[in-house]
């Protein structure tokens, strides 16, 4: 639905040149929820700005379901863009505007007569939850229901597309799950593509399919979200994982890490559980099978994309041959990965 | 008080109203616009223009730094071209306008300055045209801050039009100059005085009414 094909945009900052973003290639499957994830300066904001052309590209190709958006006259782009919804970290509401007049907006641009307004905007009042708010102006609500004015703005125009630019940075976290709920109903339902920008490692375990780390302005991996979580490959995603499933270490174990084996050490060890696996007694199995300690570092089980993941961090103490056919054991079962040991 | 006094003052402050009303009202029919371009041809803006925004920032400048008794005598040949005369409470409306344009445009291009550019890119991701922005997003998202501008405008103009004896306007300034200053009339110059006050009150509060009336944002 969503093509990028060796974006790049270059910023002059006081005569220097920055990067914001280089050679970005990226595929948004049709109906899909897209995250790309990254930390503040990665070049997110820019990289979602080029997919409706708020941001000139400075080369490469923008397809927007099956359009070139860089070879679209201002004309052209503008029709275009009624088939693209957006929405931001800080909701852009017009204040002067009530939640009615503000999801009208779009339609109104369009030149929508009121009776066609009127038969669009009240399902969308509906689906928001913003009946009781429909005479209200944006000042009177709270941040979560200002975002679902945003939404229902955005979906006013019946878009293929809906692209969120931080969209749930500035909610605290109650409201951020209400809101990420609305999106996933709205992608499931109204079968709309979106893609999300966020640094929140929370949005993508949420309601994303698929995920893509962007680093400097180019993408340094992409994966569904399972596997993303399963299997980190750089120490960047390695980090975002971490951050989402508060993974870290006691105080007291840390002190004594050490990323080297030495004499009488004992491995650390992470374990990721999947599915089914998740309610598995696998450590007691291995301990009794070979006779090893388990110390439970860090316990943790998240739902990611819909399913079960346990996280576990263990020291694994006994004889070297038995610590390594339990790891053994363990390997044939789940993911397991030696972090550092400790002595 | 004599009855003549009392029809000296009503006169006066009728030709204060008239050359205040109208001139107000014509500079804030071309000024708002000129604000309006001023603000979208700036860099980055949504119709940037360097050549035009540096052209019409230096007109309005230049406009804005003549002393307004200057202005007044200076544009003599454009009064009489535009309203055939040089002389009275019309012809003193030429340069009142003149003097408010500008004015009013850096006002609206700061009150415009004030809405937020998230709004606009929102309104440019739905497809909005230039045109559509400035209509539907920029001047009803700035229309308190405008109404202040229009009120801070009209009661300039007030002062300014004191100036307009000068040309022969009449008006309450020069009742005051002349009756009040020149003939020695301290009751007359009280009298003056007083209804400026109330003039300027009254057109304070409308304008604080109106712009609370459109403020959404509280």
């Amino acid at each position: 639905m969503i093509e990028l094909k060796n974006l790049t945009k270059v910023f002059k900052v006081g005569g220097r040149e920055l990067k914001a973003l280089d050679g970005i290639n990226l595929t948004v499957p049709e109906g899909s929820i897209y995250g790309v994830i990254g930390s503040s300066g990665a070049g997110k904001s820019t990289l979602i700005r080029c997919v409706n052309m708020l941001e000139r590209p400075g080369s490469g190709r923008v397809i927007v379901d099956g359009q070139d958006l860089t070879q679209l006259t201002g004309k052209e782009l503008r029709l275009v863009r009624h088939n693209i919804g957006m929405i931001f970290q800080h909701f852009n509401l017009l204040s002067s505007r009530t939640v009615y007049q503000n999801i009208a907006l779009p339609l109104e641009l369009a030149g929508a007569s009121s009776q066609e307004i009127e038969t669009a905007v009240i399902p969308l009042l509906d689906l928001t939850g913003l009946k009781e708010k429909r005479d209200s102006y944006p000042s009177q609500l709270s941040g979560g229901q200002k975002q679902r004015v945003a939404i229902a703005r955005a979906l006013a125009s019946k878009p293929k597309v809906l692209l969120c630019d931080e969209a749930t940075s500035a909610l605290d976290p109650q409201t951020t799950r209400s809101i990420l709920g609305l999106l996933k109903d709205i992608n499931r339902e109204l079968k709309i593509t979106v893609l999300i920008i966020t640094h929140e490692m929370d949005v993508v375990k949420t309601i994303c399919d698929r995920v893509a780390i962007l680093s400097h302005g180019q993408l340094i991996e992409e994966n569904d979200v399972e596997s993303f979580f399963l299997n980190p490959k750089t120490e960047l995603s390695r980090e975002f994982v971490c951050s989402a499933i508060h993974q870290k270490p006691a105080a007291e174990v840390e002190s004594r890490f050490q990323s080297e084996p030495t004499e009488g050490s004992r491995p650390v060890v992470r374990i990721t559980f999947v599915g089914r696996r998740v309610v598995e007694p696998l450590i007691t199995r291995a301990a009794r099978q070979f006779g090893t300690d388990f110390v439970i570092l860090q316990a943790d089980i998240e739902t990611v994309h819909g399913k079960s993941m346990g996280f576990l961090m263990v020291e694994i103490m006994g004889e070297e041959s038995d610590v390594e056919a339990s790891m053994t054991f363990l390997r044939d079962n789940v993911q397991v990965e030696v972090v550092g040991y400790v002595s | 008080m004599s009855a003549d006094s009392w029809l000296l003052l009503g006169k006066a402050l009728w030709e204060t109203l008239y050359m205040t009303v109208v001139s107000g009202g014509l500079s804030f029919l071309f000024g708002i616009p000129l604000g309006v371009l001023l603000y979208i041809t700036k860099p980055g803006r949504i119709k940037e223009n360097a050549v035009l925004n540096s052209v019409l920032g230096a007109i309005v400048n230049a406009t804005r730094s003549v002393p307004f008794i200057i202005l007044l005598v200076a544009i003599i040949p454009l009064t009489r071209l535009l309203v055939g005369t040089s002389i009275g409470t019309t012809a003193a409306i030429v340069p009142l306008t003149l003097a408010a344009i500008p004015f009013v445009a850096r006002i609206a291009e700061g009150a415009i300055n004030e809405v937020p550019f998230g709004l606009v890119e929102a309104a440019q991701s739905m497809g909005a045209t230039p045109l559509q922005i400035v209509s539907r997003v920029l001047l009803p998202e700035a229309r308190p801050g405008l109404i202040n501008g229009m009120t801070i405008t009209l009661v300039t103009l007030v002062s300014y039009s004191a100036m307009a004896g000068a040309i022969g306007g009449g008006g309450l300034g020069d009742l005051g100059i002349r009756y009040g200053y020149q003939r020695f009339d301290g009751v007359i110059m009280l009298a003056t005085v007083v209804v400026l006050i109330v003039l300027v009150q009254l057109i304070q509060s409308i304008g604080d009414r109106l712009q609370n009336y459109y403020d959404r944002t509280r």
